[in-house]
């Protein structure tokens, strides 16, 4: 087979998911747990029925939009650790606003949308702090990322338990819920909404557009791969790296808002469940491409979803879903790594 | 200790970087390798002291034939190189410096290094702290604890290269008189220099390099002529000129002073005029490249002006610059010049400003086509920039240059092209100045810039020279200035 040639790649990617399948039964066994029966129960867990199916969607759309935005600020060669923040303060940001309108007498309708918008906003502007303090104070992002992702739980807890408390003591199940009317409407009786799915449908169109084929895609991916070079062919690099950074909180503070006005219906202490980092893991996988992210975003959601059943079927703990999220970024990683040993490119 | 190199050679890719250099060195003697860059004389060195193998030859010391693989196995034979920079540890303490590199336990022994370190200090008349951090010394001292570091841990051959960059005359001074004890003391003392001044009256002998070749051995009294001669070969024959300067001034600087960490630039005045090519020439690390970035705005002049087309630049930034049609062409073409995992049609993209959201991908590859077959390029519009050769990447550079342009600044425009790239390279150069461009380059080959320039300044430590005319300066006296000689009449 030719070494340089796709399909050599594909194999490689193969071998990376039998691997990390392979590692996931070894940690099963491990486990004293029949690694078969559970893969079964994953699937069935994650397909088993319409509502499950579904179920997978909802836990979708806001991995799709982090991983949408991250694509960014991948794209620029910028590791956005912060992203967790800035869907937590997307989602501070939505309660926020509708705090401020519930009252207003307003259409539920546009209070809503207003309130997803202050979500983007609330995402941006902590995005942009990142940038602020990676590019005029010299702070790698990934520092400045994983410092104001502290400091956005800590006035998540302190809005919880301060100023937005619920009547009465506040507690760790978060603030007073919002009206029905208040909520994203849902699809029968399921949780998804068909608004927050099309939504994450919108924007990873949107960033495949964006990445694809415009001056600004190019110049993205210019500073994301030598930024030095770009800077002496014209490209304002600064002006790109902080533009990255302001799209990406933009996508992931819509994220916080559709936790918000979607599945929680509130402000909830680990609002953001996680999803940050779920992206990064995505983004890592999917070498900028969008459809692949969306695709990718999807199966990780399953896992999600299908992990619920293991502690129900089979009392293992629901924590394998990372195992094998985890282990099939490293192997494919690896893989990669081996490939290009083999092909002599660097 | 005896040193004796035999028939060595060292090849990088096609470069033979030492070519049959066969050199002995006796001990108790001080032994001068002049050349200029890239002519051999620090790959002998690395050779010597471990951090690269020769291809072939032998290395013998005190007549025993050694295989030298690593630095410490040289340490060990007792050859200890000071380097250009130093390779010390600025966030630690000077005695931790000290301690560093020496072999043994988990747990230095502390205090009977301090006590030897003193010891040291005082033979030699150095003036260190040992609990002082490192980066609160100068360039100076920290050769001093680099020396007296070396000798500690046994070394008999010092190698040392080019040492007095960056140090005040003073330690200077001090420095050469401790050679000298040295050398009295039995060691050996290998000194690589570009500076004929040093090298004249320190050196008891002075070996010559020339691409790669030792040309010859001298010993004193030196004649500079004979040196310079040595160093840079045969003078050459300008060849056909053309002067495409016109009358009018494109870009004018006035009373400009630069600073970096090493060197300062104090009150050049210059006026570059349209379509006129002006070579800068000097060792690396004279001031060249800081000038030349000064001038495409990548580096803010501490005073003076820079005036382009009668418009004050100053705190403009290089995007400014670009606006009034300055270009920056860098040496190091995949670190600066291209973006390695983009393509041909990717790069001319990004060059040129045009209104639009969506990338024209049809226009595009055909304009990409046309610069292709202009500029003989061997690829495709697909071909990412890394898979190129080096003469297809400089090619590509040039490209990418904008029209029409005022000034180009290029950093070494042919290095490491054949013959016939760098030419065709000069004729494209030489086009754009028809069209009133005006060029400003560096480069390390004295030919080159005799050649094609119009005027030479030459740099020297940050000094630099008036404008030189190229038709009537000889290869002699550019070599004389760019090794520090005759700088009187420049003052």
């Amino acid at each position: 087979m030719n070494k340089n040639s796709k399909s050599f790649e594909l194999l490689f990617r193969g071998l990376a998911i039998l691997l990390a399948v392979l590692f996931a039964s070894l940690v099963l066994l491990l486990a004293k747990a029949n690694p078969l029966e559970a893969f079964r129960y994953l699937i069935v867990g994650a397909f088993g029925t319409t509502g499950k199916i579904l179920d997978v969607l909802v836990s979708w759309v806001p991995l799709a939009l982090a991983t949408a935005g991250l694509l960014f600020t991948f794209t620029a060669g910028l590791w956005n650790i912060g992203v967790e923040g800035q869907i937590t303060l997307g989602a501070v940001f939505t309660t926020a606003a509708l705090r401020l309108l519930m009252n207003s007498g307003l259409p539920p309708g546009l209070i809503i949308f207003l309130a997803i918008l202050a979500g983007a906003l609330g995402g941006a502007l902590w995005a942009s702090l990142v940038g602020v303090l990676k590019i005029y104070g010299g702070v790698n992002e990934i520092f400045g990322g994983l410092g104001l992702n502290f400091v956005s739980v800590a006035i998540t807890i302190w809005l919880i338990f301060g100023p937005w408390k619920r009547p009465g003591t506040g507690s760790m199940s978060g603030t007073e819920p919002f009206p029905r009317e208040l909520h994203l409407p849902v699809l029968g009786n399921s949780n998804l909404s068909v608004w927050s799915l099309v939504l994450a449908v919108l924007g990873i169109v949107l960033v495949y557009i964006l990445l694809r084929n415009t001056y600004f895609g190019l110049r993205l991916r210019a500073v994301g791969k030598n930024s030095r070079a770009a800077f002496l062919l014209g490209v304002p690099t600064n002006r790109y790296a902080m533009l990255a950074f302001f799209l990406c909180g933009i996508f992931a503070g819509l994220a916080g808002a559709v936790q918000v006005t979607a599945v929680y219906y509130r402000l909830i202490p680990s609002i953001s469940s996680g999803y940050g980092f779920l992206g990064l893991l995505v983004a890592m996988l999917v070498n900028f491409n969008a459809i692949w992210a969306a695709l990718v975003a999807f199966f990780f959601a399953a896992l999600n979803i299908g992990s619920i059943q293991l502690p129900l079927m089979m009392r293992l703990d629901s924590t394998l879903s990372g195992v094998i999220q985890g282990s099939l970024v490293l192997f494919v990683l690896l893989m990669d790594g081996v490939r290009r040993r083999i092909t002599g490119k660097r | 200790m005896n040193v004796e190199l035999r028939h060595i050679h060292k090849h990088f890719g096609k470069v033979h970087a030492n070519n049959d250099i066969t050199l002995k060195i006796p001990s108790g003697s001080i032994q001068g390798i002049l050349g200029e860059n890239g002519a051999g004389k620090s790959t002998l060195m690395k050779i010597l002291s471990g951090f690269i193998q020769a291809d072939s030859g032998e290395i013998e010391l005190d007549g025993k034939i050694v295989t030298i693989t690593t630095p410490a196995d040289a340490i060990r034979y007792g050859i200890g190189m000071l380097h250009q920079d130093p390779l010390d540890f600025p966030p630690l303490k000077v005695i931790d410096n000290f301690i560093l590199g020496q072999p043994g336990g988990l747990f230095p022994r502390r205090r009977q290094a301090v006590k030897e370190f003193m010891d040291l200090c005082g033979h030699y008349g150095f003036k260190l702290n040992p609990e002082a951090y490192l980066e609160t010394l100068t360039v100076g001292e920290r050769q001093q604890l680099e020396i007296i570091r070396l000798l500690w841990l046994g070394a008999k051959v010092l190698i040392l290269d080019e040492p007095t960059t960056g140090i005040s005359a003073l330690q200077k001074e001090k420095l050469f008189e401790t050679l000298k004890v040295l050398a009295k003391e039995n060691k050996t003392i290998i000194f690589v220099s570009h500076k004929l001044e040093d090298v004249e009256g320190l050196c008891d002998r002075v070996a010559v390099f020339q691409r790669g070749k030792l040309v010859g051995e001298v010993k004193p009294p030196y004649k500079t002529e004979e040196l310079v001669q040595l160093m840079f070969g045969k003078a050459v024959s300008p060849g056909c000129r053309e002067y495409t300067g016109l009358n009018d001034i494109a870009v004018k600087l006035e009373n400009l002073s630069l600073e970096d960490a090493r060197l300062q630039i104090k009150h050049v005045n210059l006026e570059i005029r349209r379509g006129e090519v002006i070579g800068l020439a000097g060792m690396e690390g004279s001031g060249q490249r800081l000038f030349l970035r000064a001038l495409a705005g990548l580096q803010r002049p501490n005073t003076g002006r820079i005036v382009v087309d009668g418009v004050d630049m100053s705190g403009k930034n290089y995007h400014a610059f670009m606006k009034h049609g300055i270009t920056y062409v860098p040496a190091a073409r995949l670190e600066e010049g291209l973006i390695p995992g983009l393509s041909l049609m990717e790069h001319v993209v990004l060059s040129e400003e045009k209104p639009g959201f969506f990338i024209d991908t049809g226009s595009a590859t055909a304009e990409t086509n046309r610069k292709i077959d202009e500029y003989y390029i061997r690829g495709t519009a697909a071909s990412r920039v890394e898979a190129l050769s080096g003469g297809n990447q400089q090619r590509a550079l040039l490209a990418l240059l904008r029209s029409p342009l005022n000034l180009v600044l290029l950093e070494h425009p042919t290095r490491g092209l054949d013959i016939e790239s760098a030419i065709w390279i000069w004729s494209k150069l030489k086009d754009r100045c028809r069209q009133c461009t005006s060029i400003v380059f560096i480069s390390s080959d004295l030919e080159e810039i005799l050649q094609y320039s119009d005027y030479i300044l030459v740099f020297f430590g940050g000094k630099v020279s008036k404008p030189l005319e190229a038709a009537t300066t000889s290869v002699a006296r550019l070599g004389e200035l760019i090794g520090g000689k005759g700088w009187e009449e420049h003052s």
